[in-house]
C-alpha cells in the first residue's frame, strides 16, 4: 500500500492506540495536520507547546498509556523542551512529533530550522531524525515501544517536511528489532536468596515505594509483600498511592518535606527495601549519614540507578512486579509489633505538631483548604499540582488510596505543570473528577491553557493558592537567608476576572468559612471552574530537611503554636 | 587504575554524539575513546579508557547500556586481552642526530616513516607504557608534534569475547 509519509505516521499512531494528541501546527508540520483530518484522532490545540508536552505527560500518568505532543520546527519544538525534560526526570512515557525543514535544507540555517534532535538528546530516552518517508513506520513503532517499556520516558521524532509529503510503501512492522535495548526482567536467583535472608533477619524494616511501583503495576504486589512481612511503607513524592493512604502500614511521604515520623523510621531502620525508586537527594538528605544502621536491598529496572547515590547490599535489577513475584515465595511471614509500636509513638508526636491540630485562628491556610478539597471529593479525585509550597501541602494533605490519583512534577520541579497536566489527565478520564492545585506563580506560567480548557470543555477544577509570594523561595529566604526577601513578592492580576474573561465561572475566598461552599460551587459547575484562595502569606511547609542535613534533622513546626489552647 | 571498556554500537548517524553527550552530561571524564568499523558493517566498535579513580567504570558501563544504540558493553580490564595504541611522533633531528633516533626506534620496534631535512616521523605501536617510554627518550631531542589513536583492545582466544548475543550482557551482574 503506497501512502504519503504523513499518512503513514497516522496509520502507525492509530495502531498504537492513539486517539488524542496535543499540539500546535506550523509550517514544517502542515502535511501531518492535513493528513490528520482523515484519521479518528482528536486534536487538542494548545496555546503554547509547553502545554502540549505537559498535557501529554498528564494524560500518560493518568492513563498509563503513551501521551502524544506535536509541534512544528524551530520555536515550536524548542517550546516543548521544558515538558520533555519534565517527562524524562519522572519517567513518563510521551512521544513528541516535531516537523523539521526539508532534508536537503538541514544544516543551512533555513527558516525555523533548529537542531531539535541535538537539543533534546540529553532529555529524551531516545530520539530520531527522519529524512525519508520509508523510515517512518519503523521509527514510530520503535518510539512507542521505547517510550512505554522498561523505564519509560519521552521519545522525540523529528520528521523532515519532505518525508511527510513523499510516498512510500506502507507495511506496519509487527515486531521491533532493537538489539541494544533489553530492559532486565528477572533478577538472579542468588541475589533473591540473599535478599530473602536479610528480610528474615530484619527487625526494623521499611519499604521505600517509588514511582516504579505504579509504572510496573505492582501496587497490589507491594501491599501483599508489606502485609506478609509486616514492613511499613514510606513513599516518595511520585510513589504516593503505591499503598492506600489509609492502610495501617502506610507511613506517608518521606524526604525533605516528608512526615517526620516517616523520616525518623527510615533513619532508625535496620533494613531498607527500595522498590522502584532512585534515592534522589530530596529523599535521602545527607548521604553520608543516610539510614546508617540499615542494610539495603534495591529493586530497580534501571541498573544505572543502583549504587548511584546509595550503596546497597543486594541489587535486584529487574521489573518490580516480576522480581516481587520471584521474591515472594522465598519470604516468610514476619511480625514487627515492637517496631511498629515505636513508629506509632513518633507518629503521635507528629500529629500533635500538625497544623490540622491547630485551633481555628480565622486565617486561611493551604493545608486546611487542601484537606477540605480532599473531604469534598472523598479523596478520590485525580489531583495534579504545580510546583512549590502548595505542591508539598497537597502531597501531605490529599492522601490517596490508589496509584495515578496524585500527579505532580517531582524530579524536574516544573512550574506551570498544574493546569496543562490536569487537562491531559481529564482526557485520560473524562468521567472522573479532576482538580489541580496551583500557586499564584506557577499558574501564571501556563495560564494561557485556560483557553484550551474552555475550547475543549475540559471539566477541570482549578484551585489557586494565592499568597502573593513565590512561597517556597520565600520560605528558603526566611530560613536560610535571614528573611531577606529577594524577588519573591508578586502582584497578581484579578484571577477571578481572568477566569471570567475566558468564560470560566470563578470565585475568590478569603475566609475559612467560605471554603466549603466555594469547593462545592466548583464541583457543581459544569466544565472548568476556578477558585482563588487568598491564603496566609508567610506560612512555611513543615517539616523541612535543610539541604545537606541528615534526614531526621528536620525543622519542625513549633510545638508552642501547635499547643495553643482551643477557645 | 585505568579501565578499558569495549562497546559495540549500531553503525548509525549520531551514535558517537550520543555516547559523547552521555559522558559530558554525567560528568564522566574519559582518558581515550577510539571508534572504528568491525567485521559486521552494521556494528561499530568503541574502546573507551577511563580512570576508575575519576569515574567508576561500572557507572560508565551501566549508563552506556541506557543508550538504545549500544548493543553490548564489556569491561575487559581484568580479562586476558591484547591492547594497542598507535602514535606518530615528529622529532627534531638534524642529519647527525638521525642515527640516534633510528637506534631508539629500533629498540622499541618502532619505524621511521618519514625523513625531512630537520625532522623525522617515528611510528610506534604498542601498549601505552611502551609508547610513553619511547616518548620520554625522544623528548630531549625535541618532540615537535605527536598524534595517538587511543587504545584499542581485543580479548585473547575465543573464550569470553565480546558478546553479540542479545541478553548475554551484564545487566544482572551488578
Amino acid at each position: 500500500m503506497i501512502k504519503a509519509g504523513a499518512e503513514i505516521l497516522w496509520e502507525c499512531m492509530v495502531r498504537e492506540g492513539v486517539d488524542v494528541v496535543f499540539g500546535y501546527p506550523g509550517g514544517a508540520n502542515m502535511p501531518i495536520y492535513d493528513a490528520m483530518l482523515s484519521y479518528p484522532v482528536h486534536h487538542v490545540l494548545v496555546r503554547h507547546e509547553q502545554g502540549a508536552a505537559h498535557m501529554a505527560d498528564g494524560y500518560a500518568r493518568a492513563s498509563g498509556k503513551v501521551g502524544v505532543a506535536m509541534a512544528t520546527s524551530g520555536p515550536g519544538a524548542t517550546n516543548l523542551v521544558t515538558g520533555i525534560a519534565t517527562a524524562m526526570l519522572d519517567s513518563s512515557p510521551i512521544v513528541c512529533i516535531t516537523g523539521q525543514v526539508h532534508a536537503h535544507l538541514i544544516g543551512g540555517d533555513a527558516f525555523q530550522e533548529t537542531d531539535v534532535t541535538g537539543i533534546t538528546l540529553p532529555i529524551t530516552k531516545h530520539n530520531y531524525l527522519v529524512t525519508r518517508a520509508d523510515e517512518i513506520a519503523e521509527v514510530v513503532r520503535e518510539a512507542f515501544y521505547i517510550a512505554r517499556s522498561g523505564r519509560p520516558g519521552p521519545v522525540l521524532i523529528d520528521i523532515c517536511k519532505n518525508a511527510q509529503i513523499e510516498k512510500a510503501e506502507f507495511a506496519y512492522p509487527e515486531k521491533v528489532s532493537l538489539p541494544g535495548y533489553r530492559p532486565p526482567a528477572h533478577a538472579p536467583q542468588a541475589a533473591l536468596q540473599k535478599a530473602a535472608e536479610m528480610i528474615a533477619q530484619a527487625e526494623r524494616p521499611v519499604i521505600l515505594a517509588g514511582h516504579g511501583v505504579k509504572i510496573s503495576g505492582a501496587a497490589a504486589d507491594v501491599r501483599q509483600f508489606a502485609e506478609k512481612t509486616q514492613a511499613p511503607v514510606a513513599s516518595t513524592l511520585l510513589g504516593l498511592g503505591s499503598l492506600p493512604a489509609s492502610h495501617p502500614l502506610n507511613l506517608g511521604m518521606m524526604g525533605m518535606h516528608g512526615e517526620a515520623f516517616c523520616n525518623i523510621a527510615i533513619q532508625n531502620a535496620d533494613l531498607l527495601l527500595a522498590f522502584g525508586m532512585r534515592f534522589d537527594d530530596r529523599v535521602t538528605g545527607n548521604l553520608r549519614n543516610y539510614a546508617p544502621r540499615a542494610r539495603k536491598i534495591h529493586i530497580e529496572i534501571d541498573p544505572s540507578e543502583i549504587n548511584k547515590n546509595v550503596s546497597v547490599d543486594v541489587s535486584l535489577a529487574g521489573d518490580l512486579k516480576t522480581v516481587l513475584a520471584d521474591l515472594n515465595p522465598l519470604v516468610g511471614e514476619r511480625q514487627h509489633a515492637a517496631w511498629l509500636a515505636e513508629i506509632g509513638e513518633w507518629q503521635a508526636e507528629s500529629q500533635e505538631r500538625d497544623i490540622q491540630s491547630w485551633p481555628d485562628d480565622g486565617k486561611l491556610y493551604v493545608p486546611h483548604v487542601v484537606r477540605d478539597i480532599w473531604q469534598a471529593t472523598s479523596g478520590d479525585a485525580i489531583l495534579t499540582t504545580d510546583v512549590g509550597q502548595h505542591q508539598m501541602w497537597a502531597a501531605q494533605y490529599y492522601p490517596v488510596e490508589l496509584p495515578y490519583r496524585f500527579i505532580t512534577s517531582g524530579g524536574s520541579g516544573t512550574m506551570g505543570f498544574g493546569v496543562p497536566s490536569a487537562i491531559g489527565a481529564w482526557f485520560a478520564h473524562p468521567g472522573r473528577e479532576v482538580w489541580t492545585i496551583v500557586g499564584d506563580g506557577g499558574f501564571q506560567m501556563t495560564q494561557a491553557e485556560l483557553s484550551t480548557a474552555v475550547q475543549e470543555g475540559a471539566n477541570i477544577k482549578i484551585a489557586i493558592m494565592n499568597n502573593n509570594f513565590l512561597g517556597m523561595v520565600r520560605q528558603w529566604q526566611e530560613f536560610f537567608f535571614e528573611r531577606r526577601y529577594s524577588a519573591v513578592e508578586m502582584r497578581t492580576p484579578d484571577f477571578v476576572k481572568i477566569a471570567e474573561a475566558h468564560g470560566i465561572p470563578a470565585r475568590r475566598v478569603d475566609q475559612p468559612d467560605q471554603v466549603a461552599a466555594a469547593i462545592e460551587f466548583a464541583r457543581q459547575t459544569p466544565g472548568p471552574a476556578l477558585v482563588e484562595f487568598m491564603v496566609e502569606k508567610e506560612e512555611a511547609v513543615y517539616p523541612m530537611v535543610p539541604t545537606g542535613a541528615d534526614l531526621d534533622e528536620m525543622i519542625r513546626r513549633p510545638l508552642r503554636q501547635a499547643a495553643l489552647p482551643a477557645d | 587504575m585505568q579501565h578499558t571498556l569495549i562497546a559495540l554500537v549500531e553503525n548509525k548517524p549520531g551514535v558517537l554524539n550520543r555516547v559523547a553527550s552521555l559522558f559530558r552530561r554525567r560528568n564522566f571524564n574519559i582518558e581515550s575513546l577510539n571508534v572504528g568499523q568491525t567485521e559486521d558493517p552494521n556494528i561499530s566498535r568503541m574502546t573507551i579508557v577511563v580512570d576508575n579513580e575519576m569515574v567508576e567504570a561500572r557507572k560508565v558501563e551501566a549508563n552506556l547500556y541506557k543508550l538504545i544504540n549500544v548493543i553490548d558493553v564489556q569491561d575487559v580490564t581484568h580479562q586476558p586481552a591484547v591492547t594497542r595504541d598507535l602514535a606518530l611522533i615528529k622529532v627534531k633531528a638534524s642529519p647527525e642526530e638521525r642515527a640516534e633516533v633510528s637506534n631508539l626506534a629500533s629498540i622499541f620496534r618502532a619505524k621511521i616513516v618519514d625523513v625531512a631535512a630537520d625532522s623525522v616521523i617515528v611510528e610506534i605501536t604498542g601498549t601505552e607504557d611502551k609508547i610513553e617510554s619511547l616518548l620520554e627518550l625522544l623528548k630531549p631531542l625535541g618532540v615537535m608534534e605527536m598524534v595517538r589513536t587511543g587504545q584499542v583492545a581485543m580479548m585473547r582466544g575465543n573464550g569470553l569475547g565480546v558478546r553479540h548475543t542479545p541478553g548475554a550482557n551484564g545487566h544482572n551482574r551488578m
